[in-house]
């Protein structure tokens, strides 16, 4: 397929289509609409099926059960509506099925406003809703790379048996670029999934279930789930940007704010100023190792969100002390320019020299 | 190369859709393109605005605070944007809805009548496109072929918006062109 100019919203959509899913359950809300208004023309074409749900709660239960018969099936909406859902995906986790959920984040908290923020990684990236489970989350800064890691995350929500999310914000999901599908791949094609609940004719009945009453196994399935996480730590995947030399600092953005920090950082450079960026593209597993090995070679670090500070606790953690490790946040919708980034490098850069 | 192009006017003019235009020319013409609208609260309040990147390299921020070229459609867009166009930037002022003089010395200003020329080329829904030649002509961006080739292919169903459409971005160009040259002669 050539290249086309799309929506990052129209791009994830029609990537959920080229990776085989035909079923969508969702509530409209902005600045994800355009992922429904999309499938909701796209789908019947290819033989799918687009639900517009009667709530979120409703939505997630609907996907629940679409991914226990063992469809590739996956929602997308934005944060207050994603906390709705956080129920059904503490069951999906549990009961390991494989579903994609797209949060095109807006800004909080409560109902907040509709603009670029980053305010639901904690959420995100540390479960989300109740109990001990995990989640997948991949954060693109391109069109093209919402495109390529939603098609990914069908494949690691197969592999794992375990929710995937997409976690993006109005610019990715508002801003047209252009995209190029390279694979696509038919529901035929996919392969089957024996612990599916597909009708027990002729095999023992499949049980798709989080409830554990005794405390044991309970417990057991628990560290199970933790032996699982622990695998998913292979996938961890980052992008470093000017980071050939050593650095004045290291600026460790991902999603928009990431894309900003380029702009910053090519101007920074032609004024001289060491400067390089970290871009964690799985923000759970956490490219930790990555980050540590790169911070070596840096005076300091500084953590961009368009949060009050949320990434930051993950990249302290990981550097355990041994860099000094700055923070930079917008609210609330507002983002921030790559000349106020810069400036923030820059007196950064200054107290180290 | 790398350039940043704010297209603002009234919810309706059409500047989305001529923002879209020069971005996918811009693909077509080999750029790293990237088009972001604006879609805050300020959509309902009226005026509406989008963002243009064209680069030789990977686009990094899609938004811009300080735009190489500004087209402004209508009185609040030219209040909000001709003070954030870097110097020495293109602004294209629609004369037809501004009726006030450009304070800027330091830009390349472009005024033309687009409405009024849309309405003589056949119609006044065509004044986003006299805008658009109008700022294709004064900074040769992009080639005015490729941008009426996406407009055929848009609009194909529909020869005579097709024909209207191509007028309008051919007299915008014309005029774009000769006040460059005029400039560039002084």
């Amino acid at each position: 397929m050539a290249k086309k100019l799309m929506k990052g919203c129209e791009a994830i959509g029609e990537a959920a289509i080229q990776a085989g899913c035909r079923l969508f359950f969702g509530y409209p809300i902005t600045p994800q609409n355009e992922i429904p208004e999309y499938l909701s023309g796209r789908l019947p074409q290819v033989g799918g099926t687009f639900v517009q749900a009667e709530s979120e709660v409703a939505a997630v239960n609907m996907l629940y059960g679409a991914a226990g018969a063992g469809c590739r099936c996956f929602t997308s909406s934005s944060s207050p509506g994603i906390s709705l859902m956080m129920e059904g995906m503490s069951y999906i986790a549990a009961s390991e099925l494989p579903v994609v959920f797209v949060n095109i984040m807006r800004a909080g908290p409560g109902l907040g406003g509709i603009l670029p923020s980053q305010a639901d990684y904690f959420q995100a990236t540390k479960g989300g809703g109740h109990g001990d489970y995990r989640v997948l989350v991949l954060a693109p800064s391109t069109v093209q790379e919402a495109a390529d890691l939603t098609m990914q995350a069908f494949e690691l929500a197969d592999k794992y048996r375990n929710p995937v999310m997409i976690l993006g914000d109005g610019l990715i999901g508002q801003m047209m670029e252009p995209v190029e599908f390279k694979t696509r791949i038919e529901p035929a094609d996919l392969p089957e999934k024996p612990w599916a609940t597909t009708g027990a004719r002729g095999r023992s009945p499949n049980i798709i279930n989080s409830l554990y009453l005794k405390p044991e196994e309970l417990e057991q399935h628990n560290w199970d789930l933790v032996a699982k996480y622990r695998e998913m730590a292979g996938e961890v995947r980052h992008e470093l940007y000017r980071c050939d030399d050593d650095l004045d600092v290291l600026v460790v953005a991902y999603g928009t704010v990431a894309r900003i920090a380029r702009t910053s950082i090519d101007a920074l450079r032609e004024k001289g100023v060491k400067v390089g960026l970290f871009r964690p593209v799985t923000l759970y597993p956490y490219p930790t190792e990555a980050l540590v090995t790169t911070a070596e070679r840096a005076g300091k670090l500084l953590v961009a969100e368009l949060s009050t500070g949320q990434m930051v606790e993950d990249v302290r953690a990981a550097l355990q002390g041994r860099r000094p490790v700055e923070f930079f946040g917008r609210a609330g919708g507002m983002v921030m320019s790559a000349e106020e980034l810069a400036d923030q490098v820059e007196k950064l850069a200054a107290v180290t020299a | 190369m790398y350039n940043e192009i704010i297209m603002a006017g009234f919810g309706g003019q059409g500047v989305l859709l001529i923002g879209k235009l020069l971005a996918y020319a811009g693909m077509k013409a080999g750029f790293e393109v990237t088009w972001m609208p604006a879609y805050g609260p300020e959509m309902r309040g009226g005026t509406c605005n989008c963002t243009v990147v064209l680069s030789d390299r990977q686009v990094g921020s899609p938004i811009s605070r300080n735009p190489h070229g500004a087209v402004v459609l209508n009185l609040q867009s030219i209040d909000k944007f001709e003070p954030t166009v870097r110097p020495g930037g293109v602004l294209v002022v629609n004369t037809s809805l501004i009726n006030r003089a450009v304070t800027r010395q330091d830009l390349m200003v472009v005024p033309v009548a687009a409405n009024q020329i849309a309405l003589e080329a056949g119609s006044a829904k065509a004044t986003n496109m006299v805008a658009l030649g109008a700022f294709l002509g004064a900074t040769g961006l992009v080639n005015l072929a490729l941008v009426k080739d996406i407009v055929a292919e848009q609009f194909g169903k529909r020869p005579n918006i097709v024909q209207v459409n191509h007028a309008c971005l051919s007299k915008g160009f014309e005029i774009g062109q000769t006040h460059a040259s005029v400039v560039a002669a002084r």
